[in-house]
Parts: structure tokens; C-alpha cells; sequence
């Protein structure tokens, strides 16, 4: 049975999703923008975890369990990152990486 | 016939809105559009999981995402006050480089992508997961379910809401 949308193309917007957060995470200066290119490429590979579960192995569950701890543990991530930036800002007044060069003070 | 053409439309556009969205989320100055932007693919990428069939996964991406972290970086965002970032120069050696890693991982990906052939099952494609059999997995001991992972997974979510509150107090 064919069907009506081939894995490729799930796989390949995907890819272009990932890429995207990779050029993100290298160019931006804000740590913010930064995080929203990490939350590109955790979602693109939830995608690859959803699709290969569905094409290639139809009967089982486990890509669909995958992503689901996968989202819980990237929004736990997510929310230690900013109470990090928040942090960060009360300390140097702004969140540019460039100025980031010590842990402590 | 006609059912086949409606879904490649819709899929055509879920894959047009991630591809375009997410593009312009790295791409523009304005951290608040960016964060708008990164919400218009998560929503997509919810619809994807609708396409294929995993509804309550699409609603768990709609929940998580457009639910809680959404509203988390635009809270961020105000909060530190910095809408506006400054550009980089067009000629910096960094974005050089970081296009280049771009277009050659693409261009390997896509490569491999295109000339590996998937051993496809005969099993039927479309079938819905049923919200009896997902609890079943996720409540359950043996082999194959999840009630471990669950577990740990509330450990992690309680460890990161006490270590965000620490990291994020006001020291006196």
C-alpha cells in the first residue's frame, strides 16, 4: 500500500526545520533568540521520532512515547534556561552572549 | 481521488508554513516576532502530528507548547526588556561559516535522504493510536511500558521547578 505522502517528505521538512535552528544558534547574539533556535531542533527531531514510528514500525508505540518525554523534558529546559536569562539580565542589564564570560561574580 | 488531492494540499501547506516559519524565526531582528513565528511552526508541527494520525500527541504539542512555553519566552522577552537586537555585519567570517554548515548539512541530508531506500512493512499506515491503549503504555511495568520514565519524568519536571525558583530569586 502506497501512501498518499512518502516518509521523504515529512523527513525533509524536518531537515529544513533543523538546519534553520542550527543557523540560528550560531548567528544570534540574544540568548533568547538562541533558545528559540534550540526549540527549532528538539521539535524537528520529535517530528523524525513521530514519522519513523509511523512508517516504519506501524504497530508499536515507542517514537510516539519518545516525543512525548521528549516535549515534557524540552519544556523543563526551557524553563530553567529562562529563569537563567532572567537571572543573567538582573545581573549585566542585558543578554547579549558576547558579554557572558564568567559564571560567578 | 479527490480525498487524495485535499490531503496533499493540507500537507503542502503544514510543510510551506514550517519551512517559511521557521527561516524567518532565525532571520528577523525582532526577538518578539521571532517568538510569534517559532509559535505559528510549533502549531504546524501540532498539525503534522494530526496528519499522521497521533492526535493526542498533536495535543500534547499544542498544550506544552502553545500553552505553556509560548507564553514563557514572551514573558521572558518583556521582562529583559531587549526587543531589539543589534544586526551583525553581512561580512562577519561567523555568518560565512554558519551558512556554510548549513547548506552542506542540507545538502548531505538531503542526499542520504534521497538515495536510501526504507524497508517498508505491509502493515496498515493510518491506524489511530487509541487513548485506552496510550494509558495502558504509560501506567503499565512490563516490557514495553512506560510507568518508569513516567515516574522520573515528574521527578525531573518537580527538580526543574525548584531549580528555576533558586536560580531566579532575588538575592538580598
Amino acid at each position: 500500500m502506497e501512501p498518499v505522502i512518502s516518509m521523504e517528505a515529512y523527513l525533509i521538512v524536518s531537515s529544513i526545520m533543523f538546519f534553520a535552528g542550527i543557523y540560528g544558534f550560531i548567528i544570534r547574539k540574544n540568548l533568547i533568540a538562541t533558545l528559540i533556535s534550540i526549540e527549532l531542533v528538539i521539535t524537528s527531531t520529535d517530528i523524525n521520532f513521530a514519522v519513523f514510528n509511523r512508517f516504519l514500525y506501524p504497530g508499536q508505540l515507542e517514537g510516539m512515547f519518545f516525543t512525548l518525554f521528549s516535549i515534557g523534558v524540552s519544556a523543563a529546559e526551557t524553563a530553567v534556561a529562562i529563569a537563567i536569562i532572567i537571572n543573567i539580565y538582573r545581573n549585566l542589564k542585558n543578554v547579549d552572549t558576547r558579554n557572558l564570560q564568567k559564571l560567578k561574580d | 481521488m479527490q480525498n487524495v488531492l485535499i490531503l496533499k494540499i493540507i500537507f503542502g501547506l503544514l510543510a510551506a508554513v514550517i519551512a517559511v516559519f521557521s527561516v524567518m524565526a532565525v532571520r528577523t531582528r525582532r526577538i518578539l516576532h521571532a517568538a510569534t513565528y517559532l509559535l505559528f511552526v510549533l502549531f504546524a508541527t501540532a498539525g503534522l502530528y494530526f496528519f499522521l494520525n497521533y492526535s493526542f500527541l498533536g495535543a500534547v504539542q499544542l498544550l506544552v507548547y502553545a500553552g505553556g512555553v509560548i507564553i514563557l519566552y514572551v514573558f521572558s522577552i518583556l521582562l529583559t526588556n531587549t526587543d531589539r537586537e543589534e544586526p551583525l555585519p553581512i561580512y562577519s567570517l561567523r555568518r560565512w561559516l554558519a551558512l556554510l554548515a548549513t547548506v552542506g548539512g542540507i545538502a548531505l541530508v538531503g542526499f542520504l535522504l534521497i538515495t536510501n531506500l526504507w524497508q517498508h512493512p505491509e502493515l496498515p499506515l493510518d491506524a489511530e493510536v487509541s487513548m485506552k491503549e496510550i494509558g495502558h503504555t504509560l501506567m503499565g511495568t512490563q516490557k514495553g511500558q512506560y510507568l518508569l520514565p513516567f515516574e522520573v519524568m515528574s521527578v525531573l519536571l518537580l527538580a526543574c521547578m525548584v531549580g528555576a525558583l533558586v536560580i531566579g530569586r532575588k538575592r538580598s
